[in-house]
């Protein structure tokens, strides 16, 4: 009767699999430029998110370069920057702050939020919980494309006249609303708002094909409590970004309104030149509001799939399941839905009620739960495990450093009251960089480590990544660190030079030691870019599982196909973390039982309660065949 | 479902700024009956809306909208039934409740049209004075014959991204009336999901239609009664 059960399942799948087969002649468009095969477009949102990292880093050189060395003559740069160099080989100040603008938008939104969510959820969804592609290939594709489109825009405004958008990342009104206010506010800020638009389409589509395909095409097995961490994290990341991303749209058609149709949403009683605008009863506290209702759940979109990747890595590295597994998804859930509540605490100094802003505070400081209960299961999962330092390792623990030394300032700026100081300073820039931007670039790269042998089925160069992890880790340290002093202080981030201020002339070899920190910091990525290239091509082949890993991806041949899985997608019958399970041993396996391996081939390992689920699991197999 | 979810974000964070932007100004404070139109204050919606088509120069408040909700509102009650004809796989009576759907958002449509014309056409008398003292007759998104001019900004702003989604929602409506009309849900050889119905897709847009007619509910009453 068994038998017969299973012959039928097999004859279906095998009918799937010719299937797949139809479609594997494709030609050189279909396969690498518009594919709708899930790794494909990882990969395209891969290379173009790094791209980006890349332009960004550069960019932040830039600024550097003019903060640490105010006399520096910048003639070099001529060559790039052109006209933005004035006559006396100086940065223009308003390219400051389009350098400054263009950094932020490129590495929130460009990098950490399509780079790292759209190549890992991409990526890792469908191999992890065992299906064959997305739930819809096609708007998987769309949502690269729209992503493609909006980078092309917002690289096309870099090379306007009057420059890109410089009203800071954020996009304020009345200053990114009027072109008189500055000159980025003409066509760059158009163009930043069109590129915006677009991305948030892409990012819409991505999340809704992530969240389908999660709760609709798991393999059988694959409960949500089976999922690795990972999944959960893309998950949640996914409905994040579709809850908060139209508001940012609504808050973005608002301001379209406002710049082109002569609407008043956000601008009320301007006078530009003595002359009186007409604009009458908007408000700009409402653009913030708008915004930051999005601004604030971006921080976990851009941080949560790095916190994922990093459950993943470091559970697999030190031998030894993930240190409370339903903690870790509860805490997820928790700062899911926190971070929809806590956005005002980015706008303390607009005048709010003292009360409401002590509300606020209160509901940021709850976040400190959550994070600290991951921050913890992290340490309690590395705590006499048997850690095996891989480079996508290093980068795991060194995002739990980050993580904890940036998290621990964020207490102190969601207090409303120390706020007032330190609002606008560097002292949140530094906080920021190291717990959102340092973080989810190390959960990024300990991504691109740790997965690199499934994409491109070679391995990275061990040593390289370990010299690149060093360089990159202390760099950043020494980067963002001194940061925080200069912010105490009081001087105020976005300004152009702090020499024409008396009271942070003292600042000035600080400020030097940052600056040649960053430029090293930078250069250092080289060795990652040198590092990727060559290993695509030249790489050392991998082994099936390189990291002896649970997870069901590592199940799949060197480089899968269309369809993942060339014959039967595989069951799931554990959840992934049974690393150095007690009596593994005696069912003959070493120190990881994958997923895929049913319970009753390991009787010794068996927990009890697995030995009863899988008593279950006969009974209600036996039922079905009999029906 | 899960698009449903987001765009209704949208429209929240629409009719919250609505909302905001309200009550960051005054109320009008003083008589209903000697109410005039001014910046100073927000207008009584009553007093805006109480014009309907060939009934020139008589007040009567909220009737022509009153009127649109309730086609509206039928529309969704026959997108019910062109479903539950669906459920029966009665392709003649899909066909006939679809249509009718789809009349009822023309119709809506039409009637947008109309107030958003009267609404830029403004009263005989005009309204509020602007800045120089000077009459204003209509709205438009300078200026506005009613009140401040966000009132009128967010007035043109919210009923057209509506009045947007209401077309999609036509549009969508009839492609699935003319997909029913050339029987391809009847097709028996169709590919469709194991366990699906063969008239699902009506299902799918009939939760669109019913969404975007719930958000009209919200509309009318942030617009149209507080």
């Amino acid at each position: 009767m068994a038998t017969e059960f299973n012959l039928t399942t097999h004859v279906e799948v095998d009918h799937q699999h010719d299937h797949d087969h139809e479609h594997h002649e494709e030609g050189f468009i279909r396969k690498y430029i518009f594919s709708e095969d899930h790794k494909m477009i990882a990969k395209q949102f891969l290379f173009t998110g790094l791209l980006w990292a890349f332009l960004g880093g550069a960019m932040s050189v830039i600024f550097r370069l003019q903060l640490g060395f105010p006399d520096l003559e910048l003639g070099f740069l001529k060559p790039i920057l052109g006209s933005w160099i004035d006559e006396t080989n100086k940065l223009d100040p308003n390219y400051y702050l389009a350098l400054v603008t263009m950094h932020g938008t490129i590495m929130v939104f460009f990098v950490l939020t399509a780079g790292l969510s759209g190549t890992f959820s991409n990526f890792l969804i469908p191999l992890q919980i065992g299906a064959r592609d997305m739930a819809s290939g096609f708007m998987n594709m769309l949502s690269f494309w729209f992503f493609f489109a909006a980078s092309l825009v917002m690289f096309a405004s870099l090379f306007l006249e009057t420059g890109p958008a410089m009203g800071g990342w954020v996009v304020y009104p009345p200053l990114s609303a009027l072109p008189e206010a500055v000159p980025g506010s003409g066509s760059g800020m158009t163009y930043w708002l069109i590129s915006m638009a677009l991305f948030i389409i892409s990012t819409l589509l991505g999340g809704i094909n992530y969240i389908t395909t999660v709760i609709n095409m798991r393999t059988k097995g694959m409960s949500f409590s089976r999922l690795p961490l990972t999944i959960w994290a893309f998950f949640l990341t996914a409905i994040i970004g579709l809850l908060s991303f139209p508001v940012l749209f609504a808050a973005a058609l608002l301001l379209i309104f406002d710049r082109s149709f002569g609407t008043s949403f956000y601008l009320s009683d301007i006078y530009i030149g003595g002359e009186a605008l007409h604009h009458q009863g908007g408000s700009a506290i409402l653009y913030q509001h708008l915004f930051w209702f999005l601004g604030h759940p971006e921080v976990y979109i851009v941080l949560l799939p790095a916190l994922g990747i990093t459950s993943e890595i470091i559970a697999t590295n030190s031998r030894k399941p993930i240190f409370g597994y339903r903690a870790m998804i509860g805490s997820m859930i928790g700062i899911a839905i926190l971070s929809f509540i806590v956005w005002a605490h980015h706008m303390f100094v607009t005048g709010m009620n003292p009360f409401l802003g002590s509300i606020f505070m209160f509901l940021t400081l709850i976040i400190a739960v959550p994070s600290a209960v991951k921050a913890f299961n992290y340490i309690t999962t590395l705590w006499r495990g048997n850690i095996i330092f891989t480079p996508a390792m290093l980068f795991s623990i060194g995002l739990v450093s980050v993580f904890i030394s940036g998290g621990v300032t964020g207490i102190v700026l969601g207090n409303n009251a120390l706020d007032i100081q330190l609002h606008d300073t560097y002292f949140v820039v530094a906080h920021f960089h190291i717990v959102m931007g340092s973080a989810s670039f190390f959960g990024f790269m300990a991504g691109v480590y740790h997965w690199f042998p499934k994409m491109f089925g070679r391995m990275m160069d061990a040593k390289l990544g370990y010299i690149h992890f060093w360089l990159t880790f202390i760099g950043i340290y020494l980067v963002f660190f001194p940061m925080h002093y200069i912010g105490i202080a009081g001087f105020p981030r976005r300004y152009y030079s702090f020499t024409s201020f008396q009271a942070f002339n003292t600042f000035a070899d600080l400020n030097m030691f940052i600056s040649v920190a960053a430029i090293l910091t930078f250069t250092a990525q080289a060795i990652f870019a040198f590092n990727f290239v060559w290993s695509i091509f030249r790489g050392r082949k991998a082994p099936l599982n390189p990291w002896n890993a649970n997870t069901l991806e590592w199940t799949t041949p060197r480089l899968p196909g269309h369809g993942n899985w060339p014959g039967k997608i595989p069951h799931v019958y554990r959840w992934a973390y049974d690393y150095s399970k007690p009596n593994a041993d005696k069912d003959g396996f070493t120190d990881f039982i994958p997923q895929h391996i049913p319970l009753s081939q390991t009787p010794h390992s068996n927990l009890e309660y697995e030995n009863e689920l899988m008593q279950k699991q006969n009974v209600t197999d036996d039922l079905k065949v009999n029906e | 479902m899960v698009f449903l979810l987001s765009d209704a974000f949208s429209f929240s964070a629409l009719l919250i700024s609505y909302g905001l932007i309200r009550y960051s100004h005054p109320a009008y404070a003083g008589d209903v009956e000697a109410f005039k139109f001014s910046h100073e204050y927000w207008p009584i919606p009553e007093k805006v809306f109480e014009a309907v088509p060939f009934l020139h120069g008589i007040e009567l408040p909220l009737v022509f909208v009153g009127i649109m909700t309730f086609i509206l509102i039928m529309s969704s009650v026959t997108m019910v039934l062109a479903v539950e004809a669906g459920h029966r796989r009665d392709r003649a009576d899909v066909e006939k409740w679809m249509l009718w759907t789809i009349l009822g958002g023309i119709t809506f449509l039409g009637c947008q049209a109309w107030e958003w014309t009267h609404f830029i056409h403004g009263t005989d008398g005009g309204g509020a004075k602007d800045f120089y003292g000077n009459v204003i007759y209509g709205a438009n998104l300078l200026q506005n014959q009613y009140g401040p001019t966000p009132f009128a900004n967010l007035f043109f702003f919210i009923t057209g991204f509506h009045g947007l989604h209401v077309t999609s929602g036509v549009v969508l409506n009839i492609i699935i009336f003319y997909n029913s009309a050339m029987g391809m849900y009847d097709r028996p050889n169709r590919k469709i999901d194991e366990g699906a119905e063969p008239y699902e897709m009506v299902e799918k847009v009939g939760l669109y239609w019913h969404f975007v007619d719930l958000v009209w509910v919200f509309v009318f009453t942030f617009f149209y009664l507080v």
